[in-house]
């Protein structure tokens, strides 16, 4: 094994004694770049953000400079990486283009968030897919510049001094890379190669198995080994609650479980891709999820977590098993005794247990084929971007000559896992799709669930919520505003 | 045009303000390179991190201390309790807040610290600490409090004419309840504060404040050390929005005391589970009141009662109720009104300043009244303000001259034309008619502001001018930068008065060993009281270099002007270079540097009376916008906002777009999505801040960015009475953002029939819009208004509260004791 290092800034440095709750943010200041800054330390204001050379999430052989939050990932997944900062990017005498036009434009006030700001602007504006004067007409779409630039890069960024008007406009600026720009050029030559990693301190270790094989192998021996993907979720509880492990095990680069391949069956969708990746591979193909991705957190998270520690995690409030319950999707879990296949109908036993065993990994989800026609997911939250469901709701309704002929509803934030609303479907199924039916059925989903008082909203509220996206999806198929 | 306000004759293009140039900072905020508190950690050898010791019982006496375990974790240094304190045990300037209690106030209070070689084993450090307190019942909201009566502090009253004959006379007469929510500030960057002892044991404090005038006298009085002992540095804040004018002094205290007692540099740094549910945040609110309207819907009479959630301490809570107070009225003319305000004592952190410092408060209860109240008169809530507002020659309820009120016309009809109010709102009606799920509305609100402290004796400043032999510049002032751009005007004011480039000019961090006893950079405050200081010392060396010239162009001193970076003779294009002056003065023997002085004149202010003209003038604006909302779940997004603000002659237009724009969308957060919720049940975390991440605790991001979000400033307004003619903007625009809440209001009843007055919680979220819209639906056409005599009276202060001694929002750190000596 080669010394684990990554380089920072273009110096290549050693981790040295590092223990894995040590976050790339921590690591990365105690080298003296210290513009990435620690904001909320659970990945919600992107004052953090970095830059990664990662593998083109669109799945060709180049790279793609991708904004994560550093100070959820372990430094230690690092290794091998090649990072960038804000310092990195530009210097005062000579500013990057997008720290310019932030600059000029009056986009910096405090400045604290700014350095966050630029690295995930950077990251859109080097993003090969962004086509400048592609969308001269975006003024209809008030999230898309005319270059191309997509706000929802910025969706995981907060700032608290300029209400982001001048930010909005630096981004919709940006012109394309100048030719001589390095960072540009190094998008055509492939990524640094993810490799195996041991690095640890006093006993407590973070390892990156080689391989899906190497991988079961070590969770078969020490099936207490913590395993962690684009631990949007671990780095949350290392952080806010102190959680300490002696055994992180990063299968974010497994090659087996970053597959996607598409049959006349189903769409096999790896577990450690990222949203990022299925967003942009899938492109639509799968038009529920296509709902749910620019829905799903914030760009930085999303260019981190995955599918398979969505459902790993088995948040009862995790926004994509409302819409794969709807698709029927099946979970392939692998372990050295070879795999099984569980719907996920029947993976969820309790408040954050599944049916998974501790030496078993999520290998894939599978969405059998032919998809519900008509599908639509229902996010109820405070703040549009980048919040965590109060309810969700995934519909797929199969109708034959005006009737209800299949219904699949997952629900989301109503009890301790995610669940199937059957009682809602029985009420639908075989009944005319007219306001009569849903008027009933709507009622009847008011009743799904448990739903509980938070912080986020009143039961009442939730409840509500649940009969009235049933109304506004039946009022959306009616008027022909279905997405 | 006053000697303060008159900009140079040589015209815009020549000097520096009023020119939209970037913050001083851009280019090192953008490439990570300005530094802030917690960044000078890893630059600072040995340094020792500290961690709190939270209690997690809302109130109860700390039965059981033991430090000890803390000491067998490997790294922990040492343990800082109350017998550590050398000086006085307290925090705050009211001497109502230990710094290491022996009882808990509310729920996380901290009663020690942790100090260890590594955050980390702090952290396990604190977790050892056995702490056992003994549980008492807890008070958590207002409504509570006032029924437990617990009060604490002044009871102020302020008040005009004959409210009881105003309502007797009024043919409408509604009354109500409004109970509001707070605000965190959620600055981004955390409180922090790195201290360290020099051979001498002076103590040096690098503290992200807002004040490091009373971080200093809090640091010596804990340490019991004079004020000349203890320097306070701020580099700069990563936000501050008045949660760092009195909250940063104990955190700056502890690090000091540990510094002391360990010889080595001591960081205090909270995470922002501890920022959130350890340090104050803007007041919720309760409010009772009755209002008379006549049939064109005139105000005729208001009486009201306001209780502010001071939390567990006093704190601000005075001052920012009195604020309060001084601005219910708003942009209204109320002829007979009485409102009595008081401070409830609750068992959560203590609420402390926020951007607009109760002003937003009082006008809260302004604009929901007449939001309430129009739909019930049968008039448009636009009319129903225009009508309202103040015409010259009227004064406040409180006394001042209302002036500029042709300003408040001004802007308010120029929103109304650029915002083609008129069209929109007849598009809306149309659109409304069409969509049975989905409905629009505009709603358009003013904004009068007072500017200066209401206490006279903080409306000072001081700065501190060097040239150097080489020409070049070096200010310092009292002001802090936290983002608002104080120190790119101030350097803009300087190079103006000197009649140098900006370039010329550079700004050294703010210390309190450079310009001493300095005011809060707070009330909008800064660029008014700063420029004037800075403005005062450029001008002393100015003038003195005037004569040097003079004597080398043989002309008088009074005939030198200073432009661009030479001196000229009036009429005459041949000068002398700057840096030539500069050197010549130095032979002769001129001081190069002055320390400026500024005060504002013309205040006065009787807080016994709660009478005076507290302000030097009053900030004006208006904002017309646009919300559409989600029928079937109350969610909505704002389509457009057009703003005219009026800032006097800016000194710098990009910074001040800057501040109303940000003003605008912090108060729309406010008042629409950031939901302070607290445990009130009786349970063990009863009193826990449940909304204490940035994960439950929401703040405005790209979403909540107007899709058209239109800004001017008001053309022609110079203000006499500030530096070069401009205005205060760090506040007033926050206050904007009531123009969001009302278009809610007026969309949710838009479901219902014409004429339904509609209740909005505050924040108003997407499942407070609902509930409303789904109430407006059922075709009720009165909210909880109540109508005619019946109704809540608002309550009247309790005579027995302490009584208001005269300036009782002083906050003062130790009495005042003035010792006559007689001679013998």
């Amino acid at each position: 094994m080669t010394t684990p290092e990554a380089t920072v800034n273009g110096h290549s440095i050693a981790f040295g004694d590092l223990p894995p709750h040590t976050t790339a943010l921590d690591w990365i200041r105690d080298l003296g770049f210290t513009g990435a800054k620690e904001g909320c330390a659970e990945g919600e204001c992107g004052a953090c953000a970095i830059l990664v050379a990662r593998p083109s999430t669109i799945g060709d052989d180049t790279t793609e400079w991708v904004s994560i939050n550093a100070c959820l990932i372990p430094a230690a997944s690092l290794d091998g990486q090649d990072v960038l900062t804000s310092e990195g990017l530009g210097s005062p005498e000579q500013l990057h283009p997008v720290q310019r036009e932030i600059a000029v434009r009056g986009g910096s006030q405090c400045g604290y968030c700014t350095p966050g700001f630029v690295c995930a602007m950077a990251a859109e504006y080097y993003r090969a897919g962004r086509v400048v004067d592609a969308h001269p007409e975006a003024a209809d779409e008030p999230e898309r510049g005319a270059n191309g630039f997509d706000l929802h890069a910025l969706s995981g960024n907060l700032c608290r001094c300029t209400g982001y008007r001048p930010i909005r406009d630096a981004a919709f600026a940006l012109d394309e890379p100048a030719a001589d720009d390095l960072l540009a050029a190094r998008r055509a030559d492939p990524a640094p190669v993810s490799r195996a990693t041991r690095v640890s301190s006093n006993g407590a270790e973070y390892v990156r198995p080689a391989d899906l094989a190497a991988t079961l192998e070590f969770l078969h021996e020490r099936p207490d080994a913590t395993v962690v993907a684009g631990s949007t979720d671990w780095g949350v509880e290392v952080n806010l609650r102190g959680r300490r492990e002696p055994r992180v095990v990063g299968i974010d680069q497994v090659p087996e479980l970053r597959e996607l391949t598409v049959d006349d069956d189903a769409f096999t969708l790896g577990a450690a891709l990222t949203l990022t990746e299925l967003e942009r591979r899938l492109d639509g193909a799968i038009p529920l999820l296509g709902q749910v991705f620019p829905q799903f957190a914030s760009r930085l998270i999303r260019n981190g977590a995955t599918l398979g520690g969505n459902l790993g995690t088995a948040s009862p409030i995790g926004d994509c098993p409302p819409a794969l319950l709807a698709l029927e999707a099946e979970l392939v879990l692998a372990s050295v005794a070879g795999q099984r296949t569980v719907a996920l109908a029947d993976y969820f036993t309790g408040y954050r247990q599944t049916v998974r065993r501790p030496d078993e990994l999520i290998k894939a989800i599978r969405i059998p084929r032919p998809l519900a026609p008509l599908t639509a997911f229902h996010k109820i939250a405070k703040r549009r971007f980048d919040d965590i469901s109060s309810v969700a709701v995934g519909f797929g309704l199969t109708l034959v000559d005006g009737s209800v002929e299949k219904a699949r509803i997952g629900l989301g934030g109503v009890a301790a896992t995610p669940l199937r609303a059957t009682a809602t479907e029985a009420a639908l199924v075989g009944r005319r799709w007219d306001e009569p039916t849903v008027r009933t059925a709507a009622e009847v989903l008011t009743t799904e669930g448990t739903p509980i008082d938070d912080q986020r909203s009143s039961a009442a509220y939730r409840s509500a919520m649940l009969g009235q996206s049933l109304r506004k999806f039946y009022h959306h198929t009616t008027t022909g505003a279905l997405p | 045009m006053s000697h303060l306000s008159r900009r140079p004759e040589s015209g815009p293009d020549s000097y520096e303000v009023g020119k939209a140039i970037p913050h001083e900072s851009a280019a090192l905020h953008t490439t990570g390179l300005a530094l802030y508190t917690d960044d000078l950690v890893g630059r600072t050898k040995d340094c020792l991190h500290a961690y709190p010791v939270q209690v997690f019982v809302a109130k109860g006496k700390v039965t059981t201390l033991d430090v000890q375990p803390a000491y067998a974790v490997a790294g922990v240094v040492r343990v800082l309790t109350g017998a550590d304190v050398p000086g006085v045990n307290d925090a705050g300037v009211k001497h109502d807040e230990p710094l290491f209690p022996t009882e808990t106030k509310f729920f996380g209070h901290a009663v020690c610290y942790v100090l260890a070689e590594t955050l980390e084993a702090a952290r396990l450090g604190a977790a050892a600490v056995v702490v056992e307190v003994e549980p008492e019942p807890a008070l958590i909201n207002v409504k509570d409090a006032i029924a437990a009566k617990e009060f604490q502090g002044a009871q102020p009253t302020v008040q005009r004419g004959d409210v009881e004959e105003g309502l007797r006379a009024a043919p409408h007469v509604y009354s109500g309840t409004f109970e509001f929510a707070g605000q965190e500030h959620f600055y981004i960057e955390t409180h922090c504060a790195l201290a360290h002892v020099d051979e001498a044991g002076q103590v040096f404090v690098q503290s992200s404040t807002q004040h490091p005038s009373e971080t200093q006298e809090i640091v010596a009085h804990v340490l019991g050390k004079h004020s000349h002992e203890v320097t306070v540095q701020c580099l700069r804040m990563g936000g501050g929005f008045g949660g760092k004018e009195m909250q940063p002094h104990g955190f700056a205290a502890v690090a000091a005391l540990g510094s002391v007692l360990t010889g080595r540099p001591v960081r205090v740094r909270l995470n922002r589970a501890q920022d959130l549910t350890m340090t104050g945040k803007r007041h919720g609110f309760h409010a009772e009141w009755r209002v008379g309207f006549d049939d064109d819907g005139k105000l005729m009479a208001l009486q009201a009662t306001l209780t502010a959630d001071g939390g567990w301490s006093l704190d601000l809570s005075e001052p920012v109720l009195g604020r309060a107070l001084c601005h219910l009225d708003n942009t209204y003319w109320i002829p007979n009104i009485r409102v009595n305000g008081r401070i409830a004592k609750t068992n959560k952190t203590s609420n402390t300043a926020f951007r607009g410092f109760g002003g937003p408060q009082g006008m809260m209860v302004i604009e929901d009244i007449i939001g309430r109240c129009a739909p019930l008169l049968g008039l448009d809530p636009d009319d129903v303000r225009r009508r309202n507002f103040y015409t010259e020659g009227q004064t406040t309820p409180y006394g001042q001259p209302v002036h500029q009120t042709d300003r408040l016309r001004a802007v308010w009809d120029q929103v109304h034309t650029s915002a083609d109010l008129d069209r929109r709102w007849a598009e809306i009606a149309a659109f409304n008619a069409e969509h049975p799920h989905v409905k629009r509305a505009i709603a358009v609100t003013a904004v009068k502001f007072g500017i200066s402290f209401n206490l006279t004796a903080f409306n000072q400043a001081g700065a501190l001018v060097h040239v150097y032999k080489d020409g070049s510049v070096l200010i310092n002032h009292g002001g802090t930068e936290m983002g608002q751009g104080l120190h790119t005007k101030m350097l803009q004011v300087a190079a103006t008065t000197l009649g140098v480039p900006l370039a010329k000019v550079r700004l050294a961090p703010t210390r309190t060993d450079k310009v001493p006893n300095t005011s809060a950079t707070a009330a909008s405050s800064g660029a008014d009281l700063n420029g004037g200081a800075v403005k005062n010392a450029c001008e002393q060396i100015r003038d003195r270099l005037a004569r040097v010239a003079g004597a080398e162009l043989d002309v008088s001193p009074a005939e030198i002007r200073f432009v661009d970076g030479a001196a000229y003779a009036l009429g005459n294009a041949e000068g002398v270079l700057w840096e030539d002056v500069v050197l010549t003065a130095y032979y002769q023997r001129v001081q190069l540097s002055a320390a400026g002085y500024y005060r504002t004149e013309g205040l006065h202010w009787d807080s016994s009376t709660m009478t005076g003209s507290p302000f030097k003038y009053f900030a004006y604006g208006c904002a017309a916008t646009e919300v559409e909302v989600d029928g079937f779940t109350g969610a909505y997004h704002t389509r457009r906002v057009d703003i005219v603000h009026d800032v006097g002659d800016s000194l710098s237009p990009l910074v001040d777009l800057g501040q109303i724009e940000g003003g605008f969308v912090q108060g729309a957060g406010w008042l629409t999505l950031e939901d302070l919720r607290w445990d009130e049940s009786d349970g063990p975390d009863r009193g826990r801040l449940t909304t204490q991440a940035a994960s439950t605790y929401k703040l405005p991001s790209f979403s909540e960015l107007p899709t058209e979000f239109n800004v001017q400033l008001l053309q022609r307004a110079h203000e006499e009475g500030a530096v070069y003619g401009s205005k205060a903007v760090g506040e007033p625009p926050l206050m904007l953002a009531f123009s969001v809440r009302e278009a809610l209001r007026q969309a949710a009843a838009a479901f219902g029939p014409d004429g339904t007055s509609v209740d909005l919680a505050s924040p108003a979220t997407p499942e407070a819009v609902w509930w409303a819209l789904a109430e407006a639906a059922k075709g009720h056409e009165h909210g909880h208004v109540a109508d005619g005599a019946d109704g809540a009276y608002p309550e009247p202060s309790d005579p027995a509260a302490p009584e208001r001694h005269p300036e009782s929002e002083v906050w003062q750190h130790t009495d005042h004791h003035v010792t006559t000596l007689t001679k013998v």
